[in-house]
């Protein structure tokens, strides 16, 4: 009961956050000097379309451009009435997009959830990988296998991930066969969900998933790592030792569990850095997630797109930092139920 | 040492009852801080290996027009995409000193690419401390001389030439003066921010802190990347090179300083009880002073150690952004702005070398990480 309390409670305060998320991302996509709509009027002005600009005067009305600022963000976020009534975010409004002329949610359509798809993977990735080679260099600690994933480890850390993906497409096309750009055969987009799809995408994200996830999985290795080491040195796992205990039986009921806590609250910090990479390598590798979307949206001065995408990828890092939060509880009792400071 | 006349052996030395208060517990903590730090650093080989390596790069960052044997956007029309060429020592077997061979482009009509002969008949040796394109040091001080030139008409492409037959090789040492100091300005801004804001929310507390913790925690559960996309977007186009650099390195030390202000908050949260904090307030210290002159000191060096391991992630930033067209811009040369000409998979099949950027870069973050984890590991002399 005490849990379903908490998590009411964090949801609560994944709301609050959001709202002033939504309003630091509108000051940032007004930023720019001058809007889509403007630029294009100043350039149908000079090339003398009347017609053009009759419909870009159209346009901003109809999306209440027109407006001071903060009514513009209202109608945008659709907690006030815009020329239609209220139609905003809230109401599942996502809003125009100049530059593809076509509403937002057309645009943004199935990337969304291919999106959603890629960081999930990323992080089952980065669980899967770090778990057990923390635990062996920590196990085995200054033997090679420490030094070899500590090196590793830091390449992972150190080398671009766009660079990283660059590379492993390249060797992994020519010397593995594994498919190139996009996140399944040209043949499926659109397709209707079948088992061949389903395979084309498995396919598809080998390379992505690796790329997104080795940094993330490089920096929790190595605190996994310290954490059990810590704890390594501790009296009780001299005892366990003492009364005969296998060491692997040992590592796993007692260190692991204690030094378990900061791998699971990490996902807070694990999860923006893998929504970033995955923006970044999904641009490079072509790959059908908002990512390409919104480096063209920026470029273009999209207003909306850019808002939209800006909104959702700040959504899906709450809400994963969420998750993680109300895990994190029902994992360890020790942990407040009022708030957490760490 | 004298014996007594009943066998016992006493010390000469007066007995100084104070002894134990004027000598140090341990013998290995004689010097001050600095010193003891130093002395525990010198002992990670990597760190120290790393930290020298560093500090000759950012020595070296004003003349690096020296050692490059071209201007960053010095054109060579007739040489594009040439691939690198090696530097020589022996010829047939004898040391003849540092040349290169003559390299003839030869246009294989099948698969339409350049192929590059190489003439192995004579060596041509390089020549040094010749006069060339002119550089500046400082960006004040103008100077002709190079460390080397091409011994013949044609110019030498020590890493290849790119799409416009530029030299890959200067190029690098020019882009380094924006990739190394980009980290640099924008942790002086976290620095700033992070302390600022982080000692005012630990040392007041209350209201302010709870605003201050609230605004760190938003911000750092955001992705960075593509808020930095969408604030690098925002500069405006018509800014010139060196307002851009700025701007952008600002745009990454405005992402950077919560997780400063959270170290800083949190230390002194516990460094505001102690007594020598009471003593100065006491003593009627306005909080500016107590705050900069008795708590700040106190964890410098965990600063500059944390600053250290996050000048990497703002080197990385700072290539993304100009690998995706949005951070600095030609005819500013970065390693970021370089690898742009790598984006695609065709130029990394035909044109490998357009990649090597991306060598100085996992170097140099290598580096700041081995260099920072050898300063943290060695901050505090104290424990054993």
């Amino acid at each position: 009961m005490q849990l379903l309390r908490y998590a009411i409670y964090r949801f609560g305060t994944m709301l609050l956050t959001l709202l002033v998320v939504s309003v630091l991302v509108f000051a940032i996509i007004n930023l720019p000097p001058g809007d889509y709509i403007s630029n294009q009027i100043n350039e149908l002005r000079a090339t003398g379309q009347a017609s053009g600009l009759a419909k870009a005067e159209f346009l901003r009305r109809e999306y209440s451009l027109d407006k001071p600022l903060w009514q513009q963000y209202m109608i945008w976020m659709g907690f006030m009435p815009g020329v239609h009534g209220f139609s905003g975010l809230i109401q599942g409004n996502f809003g125009w997009s100049f530059e593809f002329d076509a509403p937002v949610a057309e645009i943004v359509g199935d990337t969304l959830w291919l999106t959603v798809l890629v960081n999930v993977a990323a992080v089952l990735f980065v669980y899967m990988v770090a778990l057990p080679l923390g635990i062996l260099a920590a196990a085995r600690s200054k033997t090679w296998i420490d030094y070899s994933s500590a090196f590793v480890g830091y390449l992972g850390l150190a080398t671009p991930n766009f660079l990283l993906a660059l590379i492993l497409f390249h060797y992994g096309n020519k010397h593995l066969g594994l498919p190139i750009g996009g996140l399944m055969d040209p043949a499926y987009e659109g397709a209707p969900m079948s088992w061949g799809k389903v395979q084309s995408i498995l396919g598809h994200m080998i390379v992505p998933t690796f790329v997104i996830g080795t940094s993330g999985a490089a920096a929790m290795m190595q605190r996994l790592r310290a954490n059990l080491l810590d704890e390594l040195g501790k009296p009780y796992v001299e005892t366990a030792i003492a009364k005969g205990m296998s060491e692997r039986r040992m590592l796993i009921k007692y260190p692991l569990r204690m030094a378990f806590n900061p791998f699971v609250a990490d996902i807070g910090n694990l999860l923006p850095a893998m929504v970033s990479g995955s923006v970044l390598v999904s641009v490079v590798m072509g790959l059908q997630t908002i990512g390409p979307s919104l480096l063209i949206a920026l470029k273009s001065q999209d207003l909306f797109l850019t808002g939209f995408i800006l909104m959702f990828v700040a959504l899906l890092t709450l809400i994963g930092t969420m998750i993680s939060d109300v895990l994190l509880v029902l994992l360890d009792p020790r942990i407040r139920y009022e708030g957490r400071d760490i | 040492m004298t014996q007594l006349p009943d066998g016992r052996y006493v010390d000469d030395a007066p007995f100084d009852a104070d002894a134990g208060l004027t000598t140090p517990e341990r013998a290995d903590l004689d010097a001050p801080n600095a010193l003891l730090v130093w002395r525990k650093f010198r002992r990670h080989k990597l760190g120290l290996i790393s930290g020298a390596f560093l500090l000759l790069c950012y020595l070296l960052l004003p003349v690096a027009g020296f050692f490059a044997p071209y201007a960053p956007n010095d054109r060579h029309p007739d040489h594009q995409y040439k691939a690198p060429e090696s530097i020589r020592l022996f010829h047939e077997g004898s040391f003849i000193g540092p040349y290169i061979y003559s390299v003839e482009e030869v246009l294989d009509m099948e698969t339409y690419t350049y192929k590059y002969i190489p003439d192995t008949d004579t060596p041509l040796p390089l020549k040094f401390f010749c006069l060339g394109d002119q550089w500046q040091v400082f960006g004040l001080i103008p100077s002709n001389r190079h460390l080397f030139c091409s011994p013949t008409e044609d110019p030498i492409f020590l890493w290849g030439s790119d799409q416009l037959g530029r030299d890959v090789f200067s190029r690098i040492l020019y882009g380094a003066q924006l990739s190394l100091t980009v980290g640099l300005i924008g942790i002086s801004v976290s620095f700033f921010f992070g302390i600022g804001l982080g000692s005012i929310a630990g040392y007041f507390g209350g209201r302010i802190d709870w605003v201050i913790q609230r605004v760190i925690e938003i911000l750092r559960s955001l992705p960075e990347l593509p808020l930095w996309l969408a604030l690098s977007a925002a500069v405006p186009s018509n800014w010139g090179p060196v307002a851009v650099f700025f701007i952008i390195s600002i745009i990454l030390g405005i992402l950077d300083w919560p997780g400063m202000a959270r170290a800083v908050r949190a230390k002194f949260l516990s460094l505001r009880e102690e007594e020598f904090v009471r003593a100065a307030e006491m003593m009627g210290a306005p909080s500016g002073r107590v705050i900069r002159r008795h708590l700040i000191p106190n964890f410098s060096s965990h600063l500059i150690a944390s600053a250290t391991l996050s000048i990497p992630a703002m080197i990385l930033g700072e290539t993304a952004l100009s690998f995706l067209g949005l951070g600095l811009r030609a005819p500013a040369v970065s390693w970021g702005v370089m690898l742009n000409d790598a984006q695609n998979l065709a130029s990394i099949e035909i044109y490998p070398w357009l990649a090597i950027p991306m060598i100085p870069i996992i170097v140099v973050v290598l580096a700041f990480n081995f260099f920072g984890d050898g300063l943290r590991d060695s901050l505090d002399p104290y424990e054993s």
